[in-house]
């Protein structure tokens, strides 16, 4: 049995799992609360991402003992999260390339070209 | 033959076999809800005239809450079972299905109240990303459910016989169902809140 494993220090990360759920609980009434702010949609969309993330944040480092893992897992996480980036570009990328603008835009786009 | 690495780690990962075999399956887990958020993304930004219906917050809020609190039970539900304490694993894991069921049940309820206001998936962008979404998560639910069913039920039996491996079973459950809880705390603000 490693010093990981001991009786004492997995009660110790017990407590730290209470804790990251109040911490969770929360930051999802602080998600609910800022979506009855009067915001403008980019400023609600930004905070509201920022707490999701730290929220995700705090349960992958600590549920899924990201904090403290092997090089393989960080390994095959940073070629996750590069192909997620890329995914999350292709709307700004498909708007730069004029591909999924609304029908009704396109034609007035259209209109002062002729 | 005896399956290798099951409970001791591999020489060049450091992880058992299982582990890593379940990091893979998240990381196309990641692609797979990546690409549905980004799609939802490329809808809801390039369509002027979205429609946006009101969804029901307090329940959402609730199933947000229940969510969590099974990410803790299989937890301590694993903590049990690296403290050789059967009977915690059993308390908290059965904890964690009566959670699942009960995510479940809400979002039955709410789905019914969508069907009979007359919101269905084909009517209209933000009711088809919302049920293929929401339906998608809703599929890893039960199928986690299932899953931790059996873990508690005949599968429990390997306790019995190899500790360590079944004790890893469970480290492995849990890590999919984290990743499903990870994966709602983007959803519910996204087709919710915004």
């Amino acid at each position: 049995m490693s010093a990981h494993d001991s009786p004492e220090a997995i009660q110790a990360e017990t407590r730290k799992y209470i804790m990251v759920f109040a911490g969770l609980a929360v930051l999802t009434i602080i998600t609910v609360a800022i979506s009855y702010l009067d915001l403008s949609i980019g400023m609600a969309v930004a905070l509201a991402m920022v707490v999701a993330t730290v929220k995700g944040s705090l349960v992958a480092a600590y549920f899924m003992h990201l904090i403290d893992e092997r090089k393989a897992i960080y390994a095959i996480l940073a070629l996750t999260m590069f192909f997620f980036v890329v995914l999350m570009l292709v709307p700004p990328a498909a708007f730069s390339d004029h591909t999924g603008v609304s029908t009704e835009v396109a034609r007035e786009a259209d209109g002062e070209h002729h | 033959m005896e399956i290798p690495y099951t409970v001791e780690p591999r020489p060049d990962t450091g992880l058992y076999n299982a582990k890593l075999g379940i990091w893979l399956f998240l990381a196309s887990e990641v692609m797979l809800f990546g690409a549905l958020f980004s799609t939802y993304i490329l809808l809801r930004t390039g369509n002027p005239n979205w429609v946006q219906h009101p969804m029901d917050v307090p329940l959402a809020t609730l199933n947000t809450m229940l969510l969590i609190s099974s990410s803790v039970t299989v937890v301590l539900a694993w903590a049990g079972l690296r403290l050789k304490n059967f009977a915690q694993f059993r308390k908290y894991g059965i904890l964690t299905l009566l959670l699942a069921g009960g995510f479940m049940v809400i979002k039955g309820f709410e789905y019914s109240a969508e069907f009979s206001a007359g919101l269905f998936p084909w009517t209209d962008n933000y009711m088809a990303v919302y049920f293929t979404m929401t339906g998608l998560h809703g599929l890893h639910i039960v199928g986690g459910m299932v899953v931790i069913a059996y873990l508690l039920g005949p599968g429990a039996k390997m306790w019995e016989t190899e500790p360590e491996r079944f004790t890893n079973r469970i480290e492995v459950f849990g890590l999919y169902w984290h990743f499903v809880d990870l994966v709602w705390i983007f959803l519910f603000p996204s087709l919710y809140l915004l």
